[in-house]
């Protein structure tokens, strides 16, 4: 039985993307079968976070249009076994993905054994998004701690509770988690930035992840590999965090305060 | 910062974004789920009400009310003032 989870926001440039890559490695390394899919048809970006921007022959309409199969059409990573990413077709067709065909490949999908499909949405709320969270089991709502966000994210909120099969059929609806991205401990501690619990407070949502603002995250999507995959880095142990939550684990959340520098750090800014 | 805070009188401004996304995400929730055909409605009553009385197109409202179990459709329409003619 596959999960299909979407990683959302309503939002552009909050980290959803990413977060997807992340979540989806992380996955694969605890032994997942996980399958990644673009649907940001036109805008391809999956691909480049994940390293695989060369390896992309067939993409997610070839599939939906039966000019290949799902099997032609899914990139192995070569770093974690199990992990597949389905890549977005750049077509300027609006109506390439149909209901219908995403339906089928997440089908196939599911009897190919994947135990995570996770989709990772467009900006906005057209048909992309739409289609994204449509068939979600579960939903990563992406959000920054930033006005124009948490209120986007609200409204991604809305639409999970109204405009998904879980929802139509009424059975239980999309379980939500809400995943922050871009924190950052001292400007919230000098009251410039809202905090974890500000958003959690507005939006009503358990936090399954808070991913600190970090140098390591473009440093990642420079070199096309997941940040997740970075030994060193407070965004991956975050990310690693959000991952066993997300598996049911029980784990405090960290990175909330700044880290305390030493003496030499702060004087040459390390 | 934490002694120099208690002395600011200004807000921070992360308690101004708290307050003002309280506001709207609460505005918002309430319309949400609203039937689409909400301003239709609320256009062609206005011309049906306007071939009899001559009102200000904004003196129509249209309310969903949503209770335990039922909803409510309001429609209030102020008419205008008889000496205004």
């Amino acid at each position: 039985m596959s999960e299909i989870i979407v990683v959302t926001s309503g939002k552009g440039g909050v980290g959803k993307t990413t977060t997807s890559a992340s979540l989806g490695c992380g996955l694969a390394r605890r032994g997942k079968r996980v399958a990644l899919i673009d649907f940001d048809i036109g805008l391809r970006n999956l691909d480049l976070i994940m390293g695989c921007e060369r390896r992309v022959v067939y993409d997610f309409v070839n599939v939906i249009n039966r000019d290949c199969t799902l099997k032609q059409a899914l990139i192995r990573d070569k770093r974690l076994e199990g992990l597949h990413v389905l890549a977005a077709s750049q077509t300027r067709d609006k109506d390439a993905l149909t209901e219908d065909g995403v339906q089928r490949v997440l089908d196939e999908l599911a009897g190919e054994g994947f135990d995570y499909i996770i989709c990772d949405s467009p900006a906005g709320i057209e048909k992309g998004a739409h289609l994204a969270m449509y068939f979600a089991d579960r939903a990563v709502v992406v959000v920054n701690p930033e006005v124009s966000s948490v209120r986007d994210s609200d409204r991604i909120l809305g639409l999970l509770a109204s405009k998904t099969r879980r929802a139509a059929n009424g059975n239980g609806g999309v379980k939500e988690h809400l995943l922050l991205t871009r924190y950052n401990p001292r400007r919230v501690a000098s009251g410039e930035m809202m905090s974890v619990n500000d958003v959690k407070e507005i939006l009503g949502l358990d936090v399954i992840g808070v991913v600190p603002e970090s140098t390591d995250v473009l440093a990642a999507s420079n070199s096309g590999v997941p940040v997740i995959l970075n030994e060193a880095s407070d965004a991956a142990d975050a990310y690693e965090d959000a991952v066993g939550r997300l598996l049911g684990e029980q784990l405090p959340l960290r990175f909330l305060e700044e880290r305390k520098r030493g003496f030499l750090a702060r004087m040459f800014g390390g | 910062m934490g002694l120099l805070a208690l002395f600011r009188s200004k807000p921070s401004t992360a308690s101004i974004a708290k307050e003002r996304l309280r506001i709207i995400v609460a505005q918002e929730r309430s319309t949400r789920g609203a039937p689409d055909y909400l301003p239709l409605l609320r256009r062609e009553l206005l011309q049906v009400i306007h071939k009899y009385v001559n009102v200000d197109p904004e003196a129509v409202q249209v309310h969903l009310d949503r209770e335990e179990g039922h909803e409510v459709l309001e429609l209030s329409v102020a008419l205008p003032d008889k000496r205004g003619g």
